[in-house]
C-alpha cells in the first residue's frame, strides 16, 4: 500500500512533502514531489488531503488485495469527495459532510 | 554540519496528541517561553494522521469514574498505577469539551447531548482532528514549533534534565537545546517484531510506524526507570488492511465467529488480550480463519461503514470497494497484529508520579510514553498532557537554573557526523532493520509463535539484538534522511533490549498474547508488582516495586 505521484500533474508546491507524518516524500532535481520510500507508507492519506492539483493516487499493493484501483480525495466546501476508480477507469464516489459524526 | 543552539524555558519533544495538548495548555502562560519539536509535521504527525473513529474514554452518563478505573484494571489483570488512572479519567470531559470548543464534531441528539457507543464511547467525525489539534498550537503566541527535526538524546545532568540534542532531518543542521524543564512525549514504539504485512506494505500496520521509540530509548540511555515493557500491547485488526474493528464490533453488532461459524467470543472472555488469544487458539485448533460476522446488514449499515472507515482508516474501504467483497455480503476476516510497545494501550512506558515526572528531574512523560496508565486513548492522552503541562509550570517556577555550556554537544555532533562521512559498505539500514525483526519475532514471541517464548528463547534473542547494537557504528548515512532512518533503527534496538528483559523478568502468563511465556504459563499472585528497569552503567537492572492501589498516591523519593 502506498502512494503514486502524478509528475505532470504536481506543481512542486511541496505540500505533500511538508504533511508526510513519516517523511517519506522528497523532492527530485524538477523541483517535483517524488515517493522515496514506497514501502513505507502508512496509509493515512495525509499526502491526498494536502495536494491542490489531485497529483497524488492512493493503492492498496497486491499482497493485502490491491488490484490496481486508486483512491483520491477533494475537498469543497463542508464536502469530502473521495474517488475510488478501478483499473477499468470506472469511478465510485463517496461524499461526506465534514460536519456529520460518524454514525458509528 | 552547522550547528543551532536554543533556549527555551519548557521543551516538548513530539508534537501528536499529547504534545499538541500540552502545548495549548502551556498557552495560558504566556511568560512561559515553549519550544515544540517534531521530527515530522504536527499537522498530521502521530497517531492521528488519518483520524480517529471515536472518542473512546469518555465518562457517560450512568458511569463514573471508578467504572472506567475497574475497566483498566481488570483489562491489565492489575497491573496498573490507580493513582494515574483516577487523575486522567478526571479529565476525560473537560479535555472533551475543548477539543469541542476548537471545532471536533461531536454527535449529539435532540437533546444536545452527546450520542454515546458503548459504556465509555461518543461519536464524532474525527478526520481532522489532527489538524485542530495543530491549528491550536500554532495559534499560542509562547509556543513555537519546529517541524522536521529528529531528537535523539537528552542533556541530564546530576539526575536533572537540561535539554536535549537532535537534527534536522533534511538539512545538515546540528541542533542543541537547552531547557529549564523538558515534555516527552514522542509516543509509542512500532516496528519491533515482523509486521503483518512484511513485503510492499510493511507499514500498514495498527500502530504509527513512524512512532519508533525514540522517548523510550532517550529515557533508557539518560537512566529513567521503567515500568511494564512486558506487557506488549497486541490488537485484534481486520485481514490485510490492519483496520480497526471496534467500529465493525461495536457499530453494526458483529461477534466475533470462526471458520465454521461458530460465535467464539465468549468462551474466552472480553478482555483485549483475550478476545486475540481467542482468535489465536481458534486458529490453532484449526478452526479459523476468523471473522467477524457483518453477513447481512443493511445497505445502509455498510454506506455508514464506508464512511466511518473513510474518516480513519481509508484503506479498508478502498479494500472494500475494489475487491467488490462489502460487509453485507461477506464476514470480515480478522487476525492479531504483531506485537507493540505502547503506554497507551497497555500499561508500559516511564516510571512516573502523578503530576507524571520520570524519575529523571525535570523530564516530565505524557502520552503512550507513559508507563502505569493504560488505555488512555485520544482524551487521556490529552489528559496527560494537561496534568503535565501544569506541573512543568510549577517545576520551571521553583527550580534554580543555571544554563550549562554543554561539551557533550560536539560529541554528539561527531556521533552524527561520522555516520554522514563513512564510506558505504554491505551493511545497510533496511538489512538491520529486517535482522532486529527476524530475532525478534523468532526468539521473543513474535505473530508467527502465537505470541509465545520461552526464557531460552528470549535470552538468545537478547544477545543478538546486543550484537545487533554494536553492527549500528558500522551504518553510513548518505543523507539527512538516511540519518533519520539510522535513529529510528538505533531506538527500536534499545527498546527491544528493554522488552527482553522484562519479559525475563515477569515469569508467568499475566496476559494471554501480550506476554505469553511458555515456561510459566499461568498466572500467580505473586507476580501481583510492577517490573520495573533502569540502565545502570551499561546494564539493565530490574527492579520491582509493589502495586499502588485504590486510595494510594505514589510520589517519588529522591
Amino acid at each position: 500500500m502506498s502512494i503514486k505521484i502524478n509528475s505532470n500533474r504536481c506543481v512542486g508546491c511541496g505540500r505533500c512533502i511538508e504533511v508526510c507524518p513519516g517523511n517519506l516524500i522528497k523532492r527530485n532535481i524538477e523541483g517535483k514531489a517524488f515517493m522515496k520510500h514506497e514501502k513505507d507508507c502508512w496509509g493515512c492519506t495525509a499526502c491526498i488531503k494536502e495536494c491542490v492539483v489531485d497529483a497524488i493516487d492512493f493503492f492498496l499493493g497486491a499482497d493485502i488485495g490491491g488490484t490496481g484501483s486508486t483512491l483520491s480525495i477533494q475537498s469543497k466546501g463542508d464536502l469530502n469527495i473521495w474517488k475510488v476508480k478501478d483499473i477499468q477507469g470506472n469511478i465510485q464516489e463517496i461524499v461526506i459532510n465534514k460536519k456529520d459524526a460518524n454514525k458509528y | 554540519m552547522k550547528t543551532r543552539i536554543m533556549e527555551t524555558d519548557v521543551l516538548i519533544v513530539g508534537g501528536g496528541t499529547a504534545g499538541c495538548f500540552a502545548g495549548i495548555t502551556l498557552g495560558k502562560q504566556e511568560d512561559v517561553k515553549v519550544l515544540m519539536v517534531e521530527k515530522a509535521n504536527i499537522k498530521r504527525s502521530g497517531c492521528l494522521a488519518a483520524g480517529v473513529n471515536a472518542i473512546n474514554a469518555y465518562i457517560i452518563e450512568g458511569q463514573t469514574m471508578q467504572d472506567y478505573i475497574n475497566y483498566c484494571k481488570k483489562d491489565a489483570e492489575g497491573i496498573v498505577r490507580e493513582d494515574l488512572i483516577q487523575n486522567m479519567s478526571e479529565r476525560f470531559n473537560h479535555v472533551t469539551k475543548v477539543l469541542e470548543d476548537l471545532g471536533l464534531v461531536i454527535l449529539k441528539d435532540e437533546n444536545g447531548k452527546y450520542v454515546t457507543r458503548g459504556k465509555r464511547n461518543i461519536k464524532i467525525n474525527g478526520e481532522n482532528i489532527k489538524p485542530i489539534l495543530a491549528e491550536a498550537v500554532n495559534r499560542q503566541k509562547n509556543v513555537d514549533v519546529i517541524n522536521h527535526v529528529n531528537v535523539t538524546d537528552f542533556i541530564v545532568k546530576d539526575g536533572r534534565i537540561q535539554g536535549a540534542y537532535g537534527f534536522d532531518v533534511n538539512h545538515p543542521i546540528f541542533y542543541e537545546f537547552h531547557a529549564k524543564a523538558v515534555l516527552v512525549a514522542t509516543g509509542g514504539a512500532a516496528g519491533l517484531y515482523r509486521p503483518n504485512n512484511p513485503g510492499f506494505s510493511r507499514h500498514k500496520m495498527w500502530y504509527c510506524p513512524f512512532n519508533t521509540g525514540a522517548g523510550y530509548a532517550m529515557g533508557i540511555l539518560a537512566g529513567a526507570e521503567m515500568t511494564t515493557f512486558e506487557m506488549r500491547f497486541v490488537a485484534l485488526r481486520c485481514k490485510d488492511t490492519i483496520a480497526p474493528v471496534g467500529t465493525i464490533a461495536q457499530g453494526v453488532g458483529a461477534k466475533q465467529c470462526n471458520g465454521q461459524g461458530e460465535f467464539y467470543g465468549e468462551k474466552y472472555g472480553m478482555a483485549t488480550s483475550q478476545r486475540i488469544y481467542g482468535t489465536v487458539t481458534e486458529n490453532r485448533e484449526g478452526r479459523g480463519p476468523c471473522y467477524l460476522g457483518t453477513k447481512g446488514i443493511s445497505p445502509e449499515q455498510e454506506d455508514a461503514l464506508y464512511k466511518a472507515y473513510l474518516n480513519m482508516s481509508p484503506s479498508q474501504t478502498l479494500k472494500w470497494l475494489e475487491t467488490g467483497k462489502g460487509p453485507s455480503a461477506y464476514n470480515v476476516e480478522i487476525e492479531g497484529t504483531e506485537p507493540y510497545i505502547v503506554g497507551g494501550h497497555s500499561a508500559c512506558g516511564y516510571w512516573v508520579d502523578q503530576k507524571r515526572e520520570t524519575t529523571i528531574s525535570g523530564l516530565f512523560a505524557a502520552g503512550d510514553v507513559a508507563g502505569g496508565c493504560p488505555l488512555k486513548y485520544v482524551t487521556g492522552a490529552m489528559a496527560e498532557g494537561e496534568i503535565a503541562a501544569e506541573a512543568l509550570v510549577d517545576y520551571i517556577k521553583k527550580v534554580n537554573y543555571s544554563p550549562i555550556k554543554e561539551k557533550n554537544g560536539e560529541k554528539k555532533k561527531k556521533e552524527y557526523e561520522d555516520y554522514l562521512t563513512r564510506g558505504k559498505n554491505l551493511l545497510t539500514i533496511e538489512q538491520v532493520e529486517e535482522s532486529m525483526q527476524k530475532i525478534m519475532e523468532q526468539y521473543a514471541g513474535g505473530k508467527s509463535t502465537d505470541y509465545r517464548y520461552s526464557e531460552n528463547c528470549l535470552i538468545l534473542a537478547e544477545k543478538k539484538i546486543l550484537k545487533l547494537l554494536e553492527t549500528l557504528q558500522f551504518l553510513a548515512a548518505e543523507d539527512m534522511d538516511d540519518l533519520l532512518r539510522i535513529y529510528e533503527i538505533r531506538e527500536r534496538l534499545i527498546v527491544c533490549r528493554t522488552v527482553i528483559a522484562h519479559l525475563l523478568a515477569r515469569k508467568e502468563t499475566r496476559w494471554h498474547i501480550f506476554a505469553e511465556n511458555i515456561d510459566y504459563p499461568y498466572k500467580s499472585d505473586q507476580w501481583l508488582k510492577y517490573v520495573n528497569s533502569r540502565l545502570e552503567d551499561g546494564e539493565l537492572k530490574i527492579v520491582f516495586r509493589d502495586l499502588v492501589t485504590g486510595g494510594q498516591v505514589y510520589e517519588h523519593k529522591n
